[in-house]
């Protein structure tokens, strides 16, 4: 699969060592997608494939594959511009493909096993060799080994190509955030009996990466492309960068608080909760403007000096990039802020409302601008100089964007119906959940979710088959 | 921005080193705060239960004891309230066989994948209710309509039988699947929600079981 991408006008084994992690990441992107069609469907007709392919395992499978993909595409985009800002060759990529092949053969068996095995007695060797079945952070112990091996052997050629190139302001950030990403992944390796414990550790993987270093990730990923996409100047753009990470930082870190509110720890969470995590939208608002601030800048600018047309040299990934500030502003920002406060949470805690904002979140912060890495990837695999948006691109783009962002609104009311029902009126019981679960109301929420979701899988088509055309098409235009 | 800085608000190196001073400073007021927590929530003993210590997270023989959820005017929210020794499975557990049961039943938590339909503490997925409280559900009481439903006389056995068989007791169209838990699981099972039910959630979930007044919802 894609591999008609061809990778001989790459420059560099980083390049093409990013481009298969790319093309890794766009397939399990589309495998969650499809397990969040089976999970939508069985909200709304619980028989389908009932005790065959539960929505356990399709629900695992679905933010498994998301967070997988998410992280490929981290790691490929982190390949793909190493060369670039440290004007260095990578140092180790032929031990980066080996650990590239070790970790895509690890995650097909953690896969086959989930959908083929599914559970396993409660026993110790169950977590070592099935699943963990802590959300989000499922694989099983041996996978978590090969995960941290294969994390080093990536950490080690980031840092150790950092330390021989340029050390730019971007690569600084990204190389610091990265020993922290990796790292936080122990966190969520023990057992305890302690429910309360385990959940404080878990979130220290998961609030700690969604919320803290993946943000500053795709700060440093923005930053980059705002250089190559538009020229932005250098020197603007790193100042932002720091103020973001000063930003981020100090709100996401103790914003863990808003995760603690309820799990049996302490009641002073509620107050450090609250605040941190009220705070935690004004970065996004930050990057919000900065990127649209930025491209309109250039854009003046090359008015001014005379330059007709535009200043982009990749359509696609500047459209995507620009969502991205917008997604993450509304997805993670708004539609975080709205259940953030204690006050609230404790009647929106664990409901359709945090579905919701998981939806927008992911797909706003993460997943927009992850996808105009890979059209920055397809544009320098083709060597392309300037690189339009196609009917595909548009497609994709609208579709995919329209998708998300119904499903959002549809969970969002269904997450009224199930808070105001649910937990408010009938007090939060087996019988309140499923009294709410069957209003008409918030069963039509769910339909339209699904057709949100279906919305979101045509234009994921879209995409598909932009990425395996576009370069090959502006490459013969270009010729 | 070139080399002379008109302002500090345009110098990277003061940014630079605001983030580096901003993030230090969180992150070592976090990992204070997680030296106090981890002591708060650190399990408590069987001691502490004899003699009456509150604890955020009893010890595994809380098992041993009634638990119920009331509302403290001091607190402004719900706490569990652990009172006098009921038998769990018609015996009383000693500690090492408690530790055991909680142990097995956690385990068989993960094992099972509860989290990925139900919430536990809130988290989780969507697809089936919240079991923070579940050993609490007057459903599940004497008198109750899932007790009923299984034909058993106490409730920890009416859990236990119906986590064994889920598909045979359908409370809605959607069911919980058999997971081929064993009788030993479901026991393991039934006391960690027993537990669970017994921490100190802030008052979460709120006016558990407490339907009052009459509703069109339904």
């Amino acid at each position: 699969m894609l591999s008609s991408i061809k990778a001989n006008h790459l420059t560099n084994e980083g390049q093409k060592l990013g481009m298969m992690y790319f093309r890794v990441a766009i397939i399990l992107f589309g495998a969650q997608l499809l397990m969040g069609l089976i999970a939508a469907i069985q909200f709304l007709a619980p028989g389908f494939l009932f005790e065959l392919f539960d929505f356990s395992v399709a629900r695992m499978v679905h933010i498994n594959a998301l967070v997988v993909w998410m992280l490929y595409a981290m790691i490929g985009s982190v390949y793909f511009m190493l060369t670039d800002e440290t004007g260095h060759e990578g140092v180790a990529i032929g031990l980066g493909k080996l650990a590239f092949w070790i970790l895509t053969a690890a995650v097909t068996v953690v896969v086959l096993v989930y959908i083929f095995v599914q559970v396993g007695a409660g026993t110790e060797s169950t977590l070592w060799l099935i699943n963990e079945g802590r959300e989000y952070i499922e694989a099983p112990r041996w996978a978590d080994i090969g995960i941290v091996v294969v994390v080093l052997v990536f950490y080690y050629n980031v840092f150790a190509t950092y330390m021989a190139g340029k050390k730019t302001g971007i690569m600084t950030v990204m190389v610091a955030d990265l020993l922290a990403l990796a790292g936080l992944y122990l966190a969520g390796m023990v057992y305890t009996d302690n429910i309360s414990m385990d959940q404080f550790w878990w979130w220290w993987v998961i609030h700690l990466w969604v919320e803290a270093t993946w943000e500053v990730f795709v700060g440093t990923l923005a930053a980059f492309a705002l250089i190559r996409l538009i020229g932005a100047k250098r020197e603007i753009v790193e100042m932002w960068l720091w103020i973001e990470v000063l930003m981020l930082f100090g709100s996401g870190i103790l914003g863990m608080g808003h995760h603690y509110f309820w799990i049996g720890t302490p009641e002073y969470w509620w107050e450090i909760g609250a605040l941190f995590s009220a705070l935690e939208p004004v970065p996004l608002v930050a990057m919000f403007v900065h990127v649209l601030y930025d491209w309109g800048k250039e854009q003046g600018i090359a008015k001014a000096q005379g330059k007709s047309g535009n200043v982009i040299t990749n359509g696609p990934a500047m459209a995507w990039i620009v969502t991205n500030a917008f997604g993450n502003f509304l997805g993670a920002g708004i539609w975080g802020f709205f259940h953030t406060l204690p006050q609230v949470n404790i009647y929106t805690h664990g409901t359709q409302f945090t579905a919701a904002h998981g939806h927008l979140a992911f797909f706003g912060a993460y997943a927009t601008i992850l996808i105009g890495m890979m059209y920055f990837g397809v544009q320098k695999a083709y060597g392309v100089k300037q690189m339009k948006a196609t009917f595909n691109s548009k497609m994709a783009i609208t579709l995919i964007t329209l998708g998300v962002v119904g499903m959002t609104v549809a969970l969002t009311i269904a997450g009224y119906e199930q808070v105001l029902v649910e937990r408010a009126e009938l007090g939060g019981t087996w019988d309140a959940f499923f009294t709410a679960q069957n209003l008409p109301w918030y069963v039509q929420a769910q339909l339209w979710r699904a057709i949100m979701g279906v919305v979101t899988f045509v234009g994921f088509v879209y995409l598909l088959v932009d990425m395996l055309t576009i370069g090959k098409r502006a490459k013969a235009t270009e010729a | 921005m070139e080399n002379e800085n008109l302002s500090v608000w345009t110098s990277i190196p003061f940014w630079r080193r605001s983030a580096a001073w901003v993030t230090g400073f969180a992150s070592i007021l976090l990992i204070w705060l997680t030296f106090d927590t981890l002591g708060q929530i650190s399990m408590g003993t069987d001691t502490d239960l004899k003699n009456g210590v509150t604890k955020r997270v009893p010890g595994p023989t809380v098992i041993n004891y009634q638990i119920g959820y009331e509302m403290s005017t001091k607190r402004g929210h719900e706490v569990p309230v652990i009172g006098e020794k009921e038998p769990f499975f018609g015996k009383e557990w000693s500690v090492t066989e408690a530790e055991d049961l909680l142990h097995l039943g956690k385990l068989t938590s993960q094992a099972k994948n509860c989290m990925n339909c139900h919430t536990l503490l809130g988290n989780g997925a969507y697809y089936a209710p919240d079991l923070t409280k579940a050993w609490l559900d007057p459903a599940w009481a004497d008198g109750g309509a899932l007790q009923g439903m299984t034909g058993k006389s106490t409730k920890e056995e009416a859990m236990a039988e119906f986590l064994q068989h889920p598909s045979q007791y359908p409370t809605h169209a959607r069911m919980m699947p058999d997971l081929g838990i064993t009788a030993d699981e479901a026991k393991g099972l039934v006391a960690f929600l027993k537990h669970m039910s017994s921490i100190d959630t802030n008052g979460f979930p709120r006016n558990f079981g407490k339907e009052e007044g009459t509703t069109n919802a339904k």
